[in-house]
């Protein structure tokens, strides 16, 4: 049981570095805001795994609740953080910018 | 037994999570990638956090049953937030005016 505990810890953490890919690369700021919302989801889960190999699931539970809310309230603040200021490096939204502009 | 549940329902939740990273490295655009992060994403934490609750069972005692209840918490908590984050992001892309892709144009 604990080597496939070992063994969903580290393709859970493959799997977050694959998400870091698009939140590096990603073209408009909303692709990262996505992506660090999934790696924090990711997060919660791998706390888990981390817990039952250390024997000490009771104290990881309380760290995994405390990050599930952390992660809620960034990606909530992003979003509301964004609505307000428009994103310079959102390549999508001057690209539509333009293209309202041409029709005018 | 329970073992063995509980390892089939965390195998289920990696296969939903990495179902969604490939969607969320592959689809062509923002309003798609949200659309293969949020559902799978969810689903799959939910499947994982519940192998982890019925794992914590075995011995059953009450100290080992509270801790289930509070995995169970963060299910619950997963279930409502993750909607609610994804939909908070596509308002605001919406709001600031980016379009939908569509058959034919190119990948952004």
């Amino acid at each position: 049981m604990k080597d496939f505990m070992l063994v969903g810890a580290i393709a859970i953490l493959l799997l977050m570095f694959a998400a870091l890919y698009r939140m590096i690369g990603g073209p408009t700021i909303f692709d990262r805001i996505v992506s660090s919302n999934m790696i924090g989801t990711k997060t919660t889960a791998l706390l888990l795994f981390i817990g039952v190999l250390f024997d000490n699931l009771s104290m990881f539970v309380d760290i995994a609740i405390a990050y599930t809310l952390l992660n809620f309230i960034t990606t909530l603040a992003a979003a509301k953080y964004f609505l307000r200021r428009r994103p310079v490096l959102s390549v999508d939204a001057i690209a539509t910018d333009q293209k309202k502009e041409e029709k005018k | 037994m329970i073992d063995v549940i509980s390892m089939i329902l965390i195998g289920l939740g990696i296969f939903f999570f990495a179902s969604g990273v490939i969607g969320l490295l592959r689809f062509p655009d923002f309003y798609t990638r949200l659309h293969a992060a949020g559902k799978s994403d969810s689903l799959g934490s939910v499947l994982v956090v519940a192998g982890f609750a019925l794992y914590n069972l075995q011995p059953f005692t009450l100290e080992n049953c509270l801790v289930s209840i509070k995995i169970l918490f963060i299910a619950l908590f997963i279930f409502i937030a993750s909607p609610t984050a994804c939909h908070a992001i596509t308002q605001t892309a919406m709001a600031l005016g980016i379009e939908p892709w569509r058959k034919g144009d190119k990948r952004r």
